[in-house]
């Protein structure tokens, strides 16, 4: 072996031991400022902490795109449904009167919130795009009251880091970091385009996280649990989404 | 690891066109840092393919503007079936949805060859690679150039001896297309239809004239690759397909007798 050659091998060494202790930093240093997703297991966790963290810092304040009235769609779109539940067709015989949405864990007032009362809160509209990871797309008002004033309203605990939220149909709940849970544009939402939120597109109550494509838009919300970990919801993936082959984030 | 009988040619010094190498020598015709990025990029082009047609074939209908989705009048429609119930067709059969893993693929694989692609423009720059390589000389941006590489590309001339060892005007303007223009686009447009990146920098989206025409752009301009890489691996094998694997993947240029 030449002197050449031994100097390229202990230069590479080097440089391949300092990148190994670098990803080591980076990766600690991603998990201690919450820029790990939770299903960052696998052969795609690379790509998936890497277009989260990324988003996460790029993006912790922005706005979604807000567009004019002039730009809402003429039809919004009724993406496909699986029938309802009976304890939805119960509710839905109801009025929606019993609906109701119950808000616990981390926090200091855990409770159920009804319709009524949700839509008592100081009430917010914004005119966003539902984006479908298949490509399709539509532009809405949205009514609603933002998730941070139902939360503030319930008191979270410091130590919150994640919201997860649950449908009334079986098998269908996400969860969203607490920069997307204290999002202005972040709502509960009870309306659309100056009505009540139709069945079809969510109605009575379905979580809009503008900044996310639509499966985080959980539609027919009925529980909200603040958390500091996800390990315990599911499979610990953070959502019903990677349990189906799908990522937990979904700001791209 | 460079072996005793190997000479690399030093970053920065490009073998000038008329250079008659003696056949007998071995030298790099490309240096490691080019071979490596070659082949991710290749790696990850053909992941981002697949999985982006996977992902495709859940709405293949395009539209123009901010939105689209089938109550709206698309664009174009690509007569391919659909891994959903909700868009019509006309096959009697719906494919298996891949979106969730073709997703995941396709942005890792967006992200290996965007780091790459850095990492090779970041050599390319600072070691003369883009400019002794890539960029056309003065002399060559001229009819007289363009009509001769041209004629002969359509006569199917077998390339000189000069011409392995250096890319002529035609193959110059095309790497500098695909680097500098198609790549950067490719990955713009595909985050102008991020709706968490577009709330930080609206306007990549906004001057594109919507989300919609974002991905109906992302479209053409992964055809205009497409068409690139076909006509790459064509004009590789019509130069030498061995000659040209084995300086690509090797280095080593060897000699000019092409086995076949």
């Amino acid at each position: 072996m030449t002197d050449l050659s031994r100097r390229k091998l202990i230069a590479g060494g080097l440089a391949t031991a300092a990148g190994v202790s670098g990803l080591g930093v980076a990766a600690r240093l991603a998990q201690k400022y919450g820029l790990v997703p939770p299903d960052h297991g696998g052969i795609y966790g690379l790509g998936e902490t890497l277009t989260y963290a990324s988003q996460r810092l790029l993006t912790r304040h922005s706005l979604a795109r807000e567009f004019s009235r002039t730009q809402i769609s003429k039809r919004p779109l009724e993406n496909e449904l699986a029938p309802p539940s009976e304890a939805f067709k119960r509710l839905q015989a109801g009025g929606f009167a019993d609906w109701r949405l119950t808000v616990d864990g981390m926090v200091d007032r855990p409770g159920p919130f009804s319709l009524a009362q949700l839509k008592s809160y100081p009430s917010r509209s914004q005119i966003t795009m539902v984006q479908c990871e298949e490509g399709w797309s539509y532009i809405a008002e949205w009514i609603g009251v933002p998730l941070f004033h139902v939360l503030d309203s319930v008191g979270v605990q410091p130590q919150a880091r994640y919201v997860a939220y649950f449908s009334i149909e079986p098998d269908w709940w996400d969860s969203i970091d607490m920069a997307d849970a204290l999002h202005p544009q972040t709502f509960v939402t009870y309306g659309m385009n100056g009505n009540d939120l139709p069945v079809a597109n969510g109605g009575p109550l379905r979580l809009r996280v503008p900044r996310q494509l639509g499966y985080k838009s959980v539609k027919f919300v009925t529980h909200m649990t603040v958390t500091d970990s996800l390990k315990k919801f599911g499979k610990g993936l953070g959502s019903a989404a990677p349990e189906g082959g799908y990522a937990w984030y979904a700001g791209i | 690891m460079a072996t005793s009988e190997s000479v690399e040619v030093p970053l920065g010094v490009h073998v000038p066109r008329s250079a008659a190498v003696p056949a007998t020598t071995v030298t790099a015709r490309h240096s490691a840092l080019v071979r490596l990025t070659h082949w991710i990029t290749t790696l990850c082009f053909f992941a981002l393919l697949v999985t982006g047609v996977e992902i495709l074939i859940s709405h293949p209908r395009f539209y123009w503007g901010e939105t689209g989705n089938v109550l709206t009048t698309p664009l174009f429609k690509l007569p391919i079936p659909s891994s959903r119930n909700l868009v019509q067709t006309g096959y009697g059969y719906v494919l298996p949805d891949q979106n969730g893993w073709s997703r995941y693929l396709h942005f890792q694989a967006a992200w290996i060859v965007i780091l790459t692609g850095l990492l090779y423009a970041i050599y390319g720059f600072f070691s003369g690679h883009f400019r002794g390589n890539l960029l056309p000389d003065k002399a060559d941006l001229s009819w007289r150039a363009f009509s001769t590489a041209i004629t002969g590309h359509l006569r199917f001339k077998r390339p000189t001896e000069a011409e392995f060892w250096s890319y002529n005007v035609l193959q110059r303007l095309s790497y500098l297309l695909v680097i500098f223009v198609l790549f950067p686009f490719v990955i713009w447009t595909g985050l102008a239809m991020s709706p968490a990146f577009v709330s930080a920098f609206p306007a990549t989206v906004n001057v594109l004239g919507g989300q919609q025409s974002a991905r109906t752009l992302h479209f053409f301009v992964t055809l205009a690759l497409v068409l690139f890489l076909l006509v790459h691996v064509v004009m590789v094998c019509v130069a030498g397909f061995r000659s040209r694997m084995r300086a690509m993947i090797t280095g080593r240029a060897g000699t000019q007798k092409e086995g076949a």
